[in-house]
């Protein structure tokens, strides 16, 4: 034992295990991914589309009770390339997340991008949700799998300036 | 949605898989414990560390006087857990204790597997449990036992 290599390094772990209650606004959400739409709210017409749904705007504290369907389609605001491992993400690295700004929303959505080599991610790009199997589709961001471009032309930079 | 109370429930984790690097004086430590042996370290006034410092707490300056210690010791404090959670030392009600191991002056924290909360006092008499298989941590001592248990 003594002539073992040294001990260099520990591993201390920090976790938290907990029941997680969604509340009405994130509940209005996930139901609607098993059902393959993206839900969001507002707090009356006109008013900005927040998706995921919060419960309240958060720049008056009003509630945000209107549920709102946004499409699944929507424009990269910004992204940023993954290179380190994570236990629950079976995505090949490097691979690219993006805000997405869903077409209809008026915040960015977080999500992985697929089938774009890296070079050429960028922001204004158009992507698209890609759904998993309906037999798949549950109440979690999982049943989206990813999003992945859809080959229309870029959404100009100025159109996208209040949201990067 | 005043109408829709029910709402989801599920299982959450979060979790850091934390790898720490221990640098030359936590390394000599955990290598120690390894081989079963408690290592401090001496401070700027001799008052022995454990675990040890790299640096005097007061002064800043680097330590480097090494002490051998323990393995018994006593106990300085202690907190009752009488449920356990999962990923604790003990899967039985146990205390987690401040130890001043033999030749240290200042404690070490570690489980004491008493059995119950009436046979601890403070400068009851402690011995570590080793590991069977130790793997480089503070794990590598299972627990403490109350001396002659």
């Amino acid at each position: 034992m003594a002539d073992a290599e040294p001990i260099k390094a520990i591993v201390t772990p920090v976790r938290l295990e907990y029941d997680f209650t969604a509340g009405k606004a994130a509940t209005l959400f996930l139901r609607g991914l098993a059902r393959k739409k993206i839900i969001g709210a507002r707090s009356g017409p006109g008013q900005p589309v927040l998706v995921p749904p919060r419960g309240a705007d958060p720049r008056t504290s009003e509630l945000a009770a209107e549920a709102v369907e946004v499409k699944d389609t929507g424009t990269v605001v910004t992204y940023s390339i993954i290179r380190v491992p994570s236990e629950n993400i079976k995505f090949e690295l490097p691979y690219a997340c993006v805000n997405v700004l869903l077409d209809g929303a008026a915040i960015g959505f977080f999500h992985v991008l697929q089938n774009c080599p890296l070079e050429d991610v960028r922001i204004g790009m158009r992507v698209r949700a890609k759904w998993v199997a309906d037999d798949k589709l549950t109440t979690s961001v999982s049943s989206i799998e990813y999003f992945e471009p859809t080959g229309e032309p870029d959404v100009p930079y100025e159109k996208l300036r209040e949201n990067t | 949605m005043a109408d829709a109370p029910d709402v989801l429930r599920g299982p959450h984790v979060l979790e850091y898989p934390f790898k720490r690097s221990l640098g030359p004086v936590l390394s000599r430590f955990f290598t120690s414990l390894r081989d079963r042996k408690f290592e401090g370290i001496e401070d700027k006034d001799g008052k022995v560390l454990v675990p040890p410092q790299e640096y005097d707490p007061q002064t800043g300056e680097t330590l480097t006087e090494w002490v051998p210690v323990g393995p018994g010791g006593e106990i300085v404090s202690w907190s009752w857990v009488s449920k356990p959670r999962k990923k604790q030392p003990l899967d039985r009600p146990f205390a987690y204790a401040l130890i001043k191991l033999d030749g240290a002056d200042a404690p070490l924290l570690h489980a004491v597997d008493a059995g119950s909360e009436e046979k601890l006092s403070k400068g009851a008499r402690v011995v570590p449990r080793w590991a069977d298989e130790p793997k480089g941590g503070i794990n590598d001592v299972v627990c403490f036992d109350l001396e002659g248990k």
